[in-house]
C-alpha cells in the first residue's frame, strides 16, 4: 500500500517535471502579457513618453462602450464574420468534394485552389482595391462594358457596397483553406460506407446527408473555429481597403487606432480586453456545441 | 555646391550631406527619416515613409515611443509640433537667432513649443485651386471661379460638355475626400471660407458647431456624385492628381507640388492649367488656404545630434530651397527665395504665394498639442461620413464638438 502511494507521488513529480518547460513558456508568453494588458486597461496611460500613467478604474471601458464608433466596429465585425465564414464553409465543402473525387488533373487542381491563400493578405487586398477602383478599376470597366451596370460604382466609398466587396475578397482568399481542411476530413471517411449505401439504394444526395456530412462534421467544426476566430480578429483587409473610414472599422482596426494612432495604451488595452471577452464567448459557444454533438 | 559653407559657422559640408540633398530632390513621398552613420561606406541613409501623412505619423510615433536612436532627422508635418516636441532636440542650441530670422516668423512661431524650437521649416504648403485654362476658355469663362458656387456651376457645364464629347470619365472637380489628414485640410478650407471658423479657435474655444460650418459641409456633400466622382471620398492627394494629370478633370484642389508635375513637358496638361486661390464660400465668404508644410526635426534620441542639426540646417538653406522651388514647385520657407528670378520664371504664381501664405489658415494644432491627432481624426471621419451620406452635417459637427471639448477643456 505504502509502496503504491510512493510510486504514485513519484509519477506525479515526474509529470510536473516534464510539463514544467511548457508551463514556464506559457506563463511567459501568454499569461504575462495578458495580465499586463489587464493592468493597463485600468490606467490612463498615454504612450507619448511624457505623461505618467495614473489609475482610473473602469473609465477606459466606459469610454469604449459608449463610443458609437466601437459599436459600428462590432456590428461590421459580426456581419463580416457570420457571412464570410458561412460562405467559405459551403463553398469550401463543395470544392473539397470535387477535389476528393477521382479525375484527371486532380493534383493540379489541389495546388491551384491554394493560390489565393498563399498570397499575403496585404498584397491581395491592395490588388483588389485597385481592381475595384471607381474610375480605373477593371471590375467597373468589365461590368459597364457588358452593360450589367449602367455606370461605374465607387465600391469602397460607402459601407453598403464596401462590406460586400470585402466579404467577397475574404471568401476568395479563405475558401481554399477551408477546402483543404475539409478535404483531409473527407479522405478519412471509409469508402465501404458509400458502397454499403449504394447497395441499400441510397441516392447520392441521401449519401451526402447521411454519410458525408455527419462524418465530416468534426473536421468542419475545427475549421469553423479557426476561421471564426480569424474573422473576428480581422484587420489587414479592412485596413488596406477602407483604412481610416470611421464607420468601416472592425474591432481590431478600432483597437489599432486607439493604441497606435492615439498612443492611448489605456483605452487600447481596454479594447483588447473587450475583444478577448467577445472571442471567449464564441469559443465557449463552439465547445458547448461540439460537446453536445459528440457525447 | 561642393564647398557650400554653413553660415554662420563656416563649416564645410561633408560629402554625405550633398548626397542627402540629392535625395531630397526626389518627390516628397519618397523620404522622411534620415539616419546618419559615421562608419562604413554610406554616410546617410533614408527611410521612406507611407505617402499618407496619418500613416507616417503612426510610424514615427512608434520610433518615438521606443525612444529609438535609429533615425536622426525626421521630416515632420507642420501640425505635429505638439506631438513631436517631447522627442525633439531644441534646435535653438544649434541655430543662431540671425539664421532663424531668415525664415517666415509665422512658421518659426508654429514650430516653437514652450520656448523649444522643435524643427526647421524645409518647405511650406498652402492649398491651391488648379484650373484648366484651355477648358475655361472653351466653355466661355474668362476667369477662374471666385466662389464655390461659381466653381460648381462651371465644373458642371464643363463636365457635361466633355462627357458629351466622348470623355465618359471626365470629372468637374477633384479634391481629397479620404478619411485621413487629407480631408481635414480640404474641409477646414470649406468651413473657414463660409465663415465657419477653424474647429477650435486660438483661445481654446470649440467653434465647429455653427450654421456656417454646416452650410460648408452641405455644399461639399452636394459635389460628390455631381461634379466630383463618388470615389472622391477615398481619394488622397495622389489619387486626385492621377485623374487631374491624365487630363480628366477641370478643377483640382491640391498642394503646390502638383504644379511642377503637371507642367512637366511630358504631361498631357502641360501649359494648359494655372493655379489660384481656393474659392470663397458665397460672395461674402473668405478665401482660405490650409497651411501645410514639412519641417526637419532632430531626434532627442539621436546619437549624432551635432551632425544631424548641421544636416537639417543645410537642407533648409536658401540654396537648397531655391532648387526645390525650381525643380519641385515647393514653397520656400525663406521670404528672400521668392524674389529669386529663376524661381519666379519657373513658377510665375509664386509672386502671389507670399500673400496666400500670409492669409493661410492653420489647423488647430497649437491649442491641441499632443492631442491634435484625436481632434483631426474625429473631424476627418465625420466629414468623410457626411460626404458618403452616412451622417448628417449637423450630426457631424456635434460629434466633432463633443470630442474637441473633451480635449481642450
Amino acid at each position: 500500500m505504502i509502496k503504491e502511494i510512493d510510486l504514485y507521488a513519484r509519477q506525479k513529480r515526474l509529470a510536473w517535471f516534464l510539463i514544467m518547460p511548457s508551463v514556464i513558456v506559457v506563463l511567459l508568453i501568454i499569461a504575462y502579457p495578458t495580465i499586463q494588458v489587464l493592468v493597463y486597461s485600468l490606467l490612463k496611460y498615454k504612450l507619448d513618453g511624457v505623461t505618467p500613467p495614473s489609475f482610473v478604474g473602469f473609465d477606459n471601458f466606459a469610454f469604449v462602450l459608449s463610443d458609437p464608433d466601437w459599436w459600428s466596429a462590432v456590428s461590421n465585425t459580426l456581419i463580416f464574420t457570420v457571412v464570410s465564414v458561412a460562405l467559405e464553409s459551403i463553398l469550401g465543402l463543395g470544392i473539397a468534394m470535387v477535389a476528393n473525387s477521382k479525375f484527371k488533373g486532380r493534383t493540379l487542381l489541389r495546388v491551384a485552389i491554394l493560390v489565393p491563400w498563399a498570397i499575403p493578405t496585404v498584397v491581395s487586398a491592395q490588388v483588389w482595391r485597385w481592381m475595384v477602383n471607381d474610375i480605373y478599376g477593371v471590375v467597373n470597366i468589365v461590368l459597364t462594358d457588358l452593360h450589367i451596370l449602367p455606370q461605374k460604382i465607387a465600391w469602397l466609398a460607402t459601407p453598403a457596397t464596401a462590406l460586400p466587396v470585402i466579404i467577397a475578397v475574404d471568401v476568395w482568399k479563405a475558401t481554399p483553406f477551408m477546402a483543404l481542411l475539409l478535404l483531409a476530413g473527407l479522405q478519412l471517411i471509409p469508402k465501404d460506407l458509400y458502397e454499403a449505401g449504394s447497395i441499400d439504394g441510397a441516392t447520392k444526395i441521401r449519401q451526402f446527408w447521411a454519410i458525408t456530412l455527419p462524418l465530416v462534421t468534426p473536421t468542419l467544426l475545427v475549421a469553423l473555429i479557426f476561421r471564426t476566430l480569424d474573422a473576428l480578429r480581422v484587420f489587414d483587409i479592412f485596413y488596406v481597403m477602407v483604412g481610416g473610414q470611421g464607420n468601416m472599422a472592425t474591432m481590431a482596426v478600432y483597437n489599432q487606432q486607439q493604441l497606435i494612432s492615439f498612443l492611448d495604451a489605456g483605452v487600447g488595452s481596454a479594447t483588447s480586453v473587450i475583444i478577448l471577452i467577445v472571442i471567449m464567448l464564441f469559443v465557449i459557444m463552439y465547445t458547448r456545441f461540439s460537446r453536445t454533438s459528440f457525447e | 555646391m561642393s564647398n557650400y559653407q554653413l553660415p554662420p559657422y563656416g563649416r564645410i559640408v561633408p560629402r554625405s550631406f550633398l548626397a542627402a540633398a540629392a535625395a531630397v530632390f526626389m518627390p516628397a513621398a519618397l523620404y522622411a527619416g534620415v539616419t546618419i552613420h559615421f562608419a562604413g561606406d554610406s554616410d546617410v541613409d533614408y527611410i521612406s515613409r507611407p505617402n499618407d501623412a496619418s500613416a507616417t505619423l503612426q510610424l514615427f510615433q512608434q520610433y518615438w515611443a521606443a525612444k529609438s536612436g535609429d533615425v536622426d532627422v525626421y521630416m515632420i508635418d507642420v501640425i505635429w509640433q505638439g506631438i513631436a516636441a517631447a522627442h525633439a532636440t531644441d534646435l535653438k542650441k544649434y541655430v543662431k537667432d540671425d539664421e532663424i530670422k531668415d525664415f517666415f516668423p509665422r512658421i518659426i512661431e508654429n514650430n516653437t513649443v514652450k520656448g523649444k524650437l522643435v524643427s526647421l521649416p524645409l518647405y511650406t504648403d498652402a492649398g491651391v485651386l488648379y484650373y484648366r485654362t484651355d477648358l475655361l476658355e472653351k466653355y466661355g469663362y474668362k476667369e477662374p471661379p471666385k466662389t464655390w458656387e461659381e466653381l460648381a456651376e462651371m465644373a458642371k457645364k464643363i463636365q457635361d460638355g466633355e462627357r458629351q464629347a466622348g470623355k465618359a470619365d471626365f470629372q468637374g472637380f477633384v479634391f481629397e475626400g479620404k478619411a485621413s489628414e487629407s480631408v481635414t485640410c480640404n474641409a477646414i478650407e470649406w468651413v473657414y471660407s463660409y465663415g465657419g471658423g477653424t474647429i477650435i479657435d486660438p483661445d481654446r474655444k470649440v467653434t465647429i458647431n455653427n450654421p456656417n460650418a454646416i452650410k460648408a459641409l452641405e455644399a461639399a456633400k452636394n459635389w460628390v456624385g455631381t461634379i466630383s466622382p463618388q470615389g472622391v471620398v477615398s481619394y488622397g492627394e495622389e489619387e486626385a492628381r492621377n485623374i487631374w494629370q491624365a487630363g480628366n478633370a477641370a478643377f483640382m484642389r491640391n498642394w503646390p507640388y502638383a504644379y511642377a508635375l503637371g507642367q512637366d513637358p511630358k504631361s498631357v496638361i502641360s501649359g494648359k492649367f494655372a493655379a489660384t486661390v481656393v474659392p470663397k464660400g458665397g460672395a461674402d465668404g473668405k478665401n482660405a488656404a490650409c497651411l501645410g508644410g514639412w519641417q526637419l526635426m532632430v531626434s532627442a534620441y539621436s546619437k549624432n545630434a551635432d551632425a544631424a542639426a548641421d544636416l537639417a540646417r543645410f537642407l533648409c538653406s536658401a540654396e537648397i530651397q531655391k532648387r526645390r522651388a525650381v525643380d519641385l514647385s515647393e514653397l520656400p520657407t525663406r521670404p528672400e527665395v521668392y524674389k529669386d528670378p529663376d524661381v519666379l520664371a519657373k513658377n510665375p504664381w509664386f509672386a502671389n504665394a507670399v500673400d496666400i501664405l500670409n492669409n493661410a489658415i492653420a489647423r488647430p494644432s497649437t491649442v491641441t498639442g499632443a492631442d491634435y491627432n484625436q481632434v483631426s481624426t474625429v473631424f476627418f471621419q465625420s466629414v468623410n461620413k457626411v460626404l458618403t451620406g452616412g451622417e448628417s452635417s449637423q450630426q457631424a459637427v456635434t460629434d466633432v464638438e463633443r470630442v474637441a471639448k473633451r480635449i481642450v477643456k
